[in-house]
């Protein structure tokens, strides 16, 4: 009997809820609206959305998705309801526009707002903010003369004295795949193989990890996103690991520090072209890029926007903006190297 | 005269067992096609990689991934089956101290993620955490190079981490099992001088054999499904390869193939069991009386509490704490006004999805029993595989067809009517609650099979001589009976889905988040401190559903309703 109730119950609810989906379905498809899907996390993109409805008056409905958005949007095919997909990775962009999923949009604000290293000439993808990847040094046992560049790295001096997180992650195969760009697939396969050699113990953990091994002692040098060093600081468990360490922003002669590019494209079926293009004109503007500096430590694409303290601390390094380019063209090439290498082995 | 009719009438009842028959059968059939659909999904895709990947993982990190998927698999296999198997013996056969108690804690690391748990324990065991910053100040040890400690992130970290959130598939199984048993059959085996160890392992352990073997693959599928707690601890299992071969080689196809190669270590697994227990039964005769728990005491039933507490303390209490402390210390950064609302959306998809698993396992188990083809027989073996495939692999396969049926609908109505029906299922909550019935299928079908096995063949004749239609018999005879069954496949399928994240994450309508979903964006930033709220709520709101079946399954033993 109470398992009868239970299924009667769950059955008006089910209906409750499809018609709820239905309706939240066919509101999407009205003309205030435009629909995200992203793989950045809520809690960081949720405001900036919530200030373009402010100052647009325009709805934002959000899938944040993460494995499978691509295949998600071939699925949907000429019905898919998105209008912008926002990534963490340009790379990925680039792959989506290889795919078909795409399509060019341009402006004079979107021009004007983004520089062009920072977007595609045709107009497919838009680079919204970056985070560098710079050398992570003990402030007590390394000078920073030691490392001025990724290939520095190798040397055998720093044997035993290297943390990383495990090759396979997207940020590190980012970095070889910029490696292979710059310097050819020889020269780099003997550069990660060098990185490996010096690994202090096995490729283990996340960034933050990395600069508490730094602090704890294990190793001297990492590899860490700038995007970290805000969060540690803000945090009063974390700030000490983040005040043991100096950031050496490599390769200021050559190509520059090598960087992760987040941006935005506009979806092939895009049912609300007009805002989407709004979307990204606001995104990439002063209001925008100024929240996206504060709150999370990135570096903003515009010119002039103020950035954050702790970004300002690190002066104006030079970096490398073919980086996205490069990711989108060698990670698979990259993923290959460090399975060939067995870097997640360790030393 | 009376020969015509009953000639009439015998042809007619022969006629309607077919009938019958057939609408079982029939609707197996339906049902499984339904269910397989992703999985074929993923089968096709692996028939068109970019490119061929194997001669490449071969020669590179395709063993290492074996044999470490081999391990864990050993690993899991033999952690869970003790833990659970032991614990479960303990509070259904035995007396002690708090065991009531017991009964129902046993179960609630079932409802924390195991990737929270392994992050918890990541904190709590690293070189910097405070077990070791202790140790050190005692010996006045400085570096790493001092002493030795037991790596965390490692093989043994993640099988640990697995078997402490994963035994309770096995407790829970084993405990059903052990409850629904013949207690003159162990106190049989005790009159003829068996101790109650020996009675443990020579009478208990196998009459609940089918049910222990069905926890521990289940625990092993999840085991291979998992890729938070593999990946944070950098642990390079198949399902890692997948993801690598996706989602940075971008060869879907390709990773698709690996998620087949995972489907045959499933297949051969349970092949083999089957074919070790061919011919053997597992009825017991119906429940008589309810048994006399054995009182233990003395040393023994400090030993059986100290058995059940290290479970609970692992799996539960340490983690548990943990995350209350983060909760109390991060309160106002991880308090999210929006917590009532995902809890409601957990709690509604967790108990459909829980409703309609449990009727559809039950009706295919009963089929089972009732079948005879062996295409009904094939078709049912094959109906649990959607969960030994990764969440994120298993969606992909969802959202093909689905895409391919609303546009193929949406093409029709445009040609035919001038009118766009565009997305009818696709992004909706339909499509994520037949996701969850897709994947945990396999959690209430095993339970059910294994409940029906134990129960006698010639209980079903008796009540068809007595004029039960084979749905009659279900209804009066075997579900009264399987109870314990049903509340288990509930209580699994409920948290499992409360659990569910990267199927969530993609297949899910826009403006909608789970517990889970809102957990996982800290997660995925590295900040577990802000996590652990929702981590704990998680946990909190998959317990109450829980404690609640738990106890009607333990009820259901006080005999009373006996048919």
């Amino acid at each position: 009997m109470p398992m009868k109730k239970i299924f009667k119950r769950s059955a008006k609810v089910a209906l409750t809820a499809s018609i709820a989906a239905a309706s939240l379905f066919s509101v999407a498809a009205s003309a205030s609206e435009v629909n995200v899907y992203t793989d950045r996390q809520e809690f960081l993109i949720a405001p900036l959305l919530e200030a373009y409805t402010e100052a647009t008056g325009t709805k934002v409905n959000v899938v944040y998705a993460s494995g499978g958005m691509e295949e998600r949007i071939k699925a949907e095919g000429r019905n898919s309801p998105v209008d912008v997909v926002l990534t963490v990775d340009v790379g990925r962009l680039v792959d989506m526009v290889n795919e078909g999923l795409t399509q060019s949009v341009t402006s004079p604000a979107l021009e004007a707002n983004i520089p062009a290293e920072f977007r595609a000439e045709d107009g497919s993808w838009y680079g919204l903010t970056f985070r560098a990847r710079p050398v992570y040094a003990s402030k007590e046992r390394v000078d920073p003369s030691e490392i001025n560049s990724y290939l520095d790295l190798a040397d055998p001096k720093w044997k035993g004295r290297i943390c990383t997180r495990p090759g396979d992650h997207d940020y590190n195969l980012g970095l070889l795949a910029a490696m292979i760009y710059h310097h050819g697939e020889e020269t780099a396969r003997e550069w990660i193989e060098g990185v490996k050699s010096n690994l202090a113990r096995a490729p283990q953990g996340n960034d933050r990890g990395q600069v508490k091994n730094i602090y704890d002692g294990l190793c001297d040098l990492a590899i860490v996103n700038t995007y970290y060093m805000g969060a540690m600081l803000a945090s009063d468990e974390q700030r000490p690991w983040a005040e043991s360490v100096n950031l050496l922003f490599v390769d200021q002669d050559t190509v520059g520090t090598h960087i992760n590019m987040s941006g935005a494209v506009v979806a092939r079926h895009s049912p609300n072209l007009d805002q989407a293009i709004e979307l990204l004109e606001f995104l990439s503007d002063d209001v925008a890029q100024q929240m996206y500096a504060a709150g999370n430590t990135e570096y903003p694409v515009k010119e002039g926007v103020e950035r954050s303290d702790i970004v300002k601390m690190w002066g104006e390094p030079k970096f490398d903006a073919e980086s996205p380019g490069a990711i989108a063209e060698y990670k698979g090439l990259a993923l290959r190297i460090m399975n060939e290498i067995d870097y997640n082995a360790g030393p | 005269m009376s020969s015509y009719s009953s000639l009439a009438s015998g042809m007619f009842k022969r006629w309607r067992v077919r009938l019958n028959f057939d609408f079982w059968t029939l609707g197996s059939l339906l049902i499984a096609a339904i269910v397989l659909l992703p999985v074929f999904a993923v089968i096709v895709l692996a028939m068109f990689p970019t490119e061929n990947i194997w001669p490449h993982l071969m020669d590179t990190v395709l063993p290492g991934y074996i044999r470490t998927t081999l391990w864990l698999m050993l690993g899991v296999c033999v952690g869970t089956f003790i833990i659970g198997t032991g614990t479960a013996w303990l509070v259904s056969m035995c007396r002690f101290p708090g065991r009531g108690v017991f009964e129902w804690a046993l179960l609630i690391p079932l409802a924390m993620p195991a990737y929270v748990v392994a992050y918890v324990y990541t904190d709590l065991l690293e070189f910097s955490g405070p077990l070791q910053s202790m140790l050190r100040d005692t010996f006045g040890w400085r570096t790493p190079r001092d002493y030795w400690f037991p790596d965390i992130r490692s093989l043994g970290g993640a099988i640990t981490m697995m078997v402490l959130v994963l035994y309770p598939y096995v407790y829970l199984l084993s405990r059903a099992a052990f409850m629904e048993q013949s207690v003159t059959m162990l106190e049989a085996s005790r009159t003829l001088g068996c101790s109650p160890w020996q009675s443990f392992v020579r009478v208990g352990l196998p009459i609940a054999r089918p049910s222990i073997v069905v926890g521990v693959i289940l625990a092993l599928m999840e085991a291979l499904n998992d890729f938070g707690t593999v990946d944070y601890f950098a642990v390079r299992t198949l399902t890692a390869g997948i993801f690598n071969v996706w989602l940075h080689m971008r060869n879907l196809g390709g990773g698709a193939q690996i998620a087949v190669v995972l489907l045959i270590f499933i297949v051969v697994l349970i092949l083999i069991e089957r074919m070790a227990r061919r011919k053997k039964r597992y009825h017991t005769s119906t429940r008589s009386t309810p048994p006399v728990r054995i009182q233990l005491k003395g040393w023994k039933a400090w030993g059986a509490v100290i058995a059940c507490s290290l479970p609970i303390l692992f799996g539960i209490v340490i983690p548990g704490g943990q995350l209350v402390i983060y909760s109390l210390s991060h309160y106002e950064a991880s308090w999210a006004a929006g917590f009532p609302i995902y809890a409601r959306n957990s709690l509604m998809l967790s108990a459909i999805a829980a409703a309609i698993a449990v009727a559809l396992g039950l009706f295919l188990a009963y089929a089972g029993r009732l079948g005879r083809g062996p295409l009904l027989t094939g078709c049912l073996r094959m109906v649990s595989l959607g969960y030994a495939v990764p969440g994120a692999v298993l969606a992909v396969g969802i959202l093909f067809p689905f895409g391919y049926f609303d546009n193929f609908v949406d093409g029709l109505m445009r040609e035919y009517f001038g009118i766009s029906t565009g997305l009818l299922l696709s992004g909706t909550v339909f499509i994520l609650i037949y996701a969850y019935v897709a994947r945990f299928l396999a959690l209430s079908y095993g339970t059910m099979e294994a409940g029906l096995t134990r129960i006698r063949p010639n209980l079903d004749g008796a009540a068809r001589t007595l004029g039960r239609t084979p749905s009659g018999v279900l209804r009066d005879v075997h579900v009264p009976i399987l109870r314990g069954s049903l509340g288990t496949a509930a209580i699994l399928v409920f948290v499992d889905t409360m659990k569910e994240l990267p199927a969530t994450l993609v297949l899910r309508p826009f403006n909608f988040d789970t517990l889970a979903t809102h957990v996982y964006q800290y997660a995925k930033d590295e900040q577990i401190e802000l996590a652990a709220l929702g981590s704990l709520s998680i946990v909190l709101v998959g317990l109450i559903p829980t404690l609640l079946l738990s106890y009607t399954i333990s009820q259901s033993r006080s005999g009373g309703n006996t048919p």
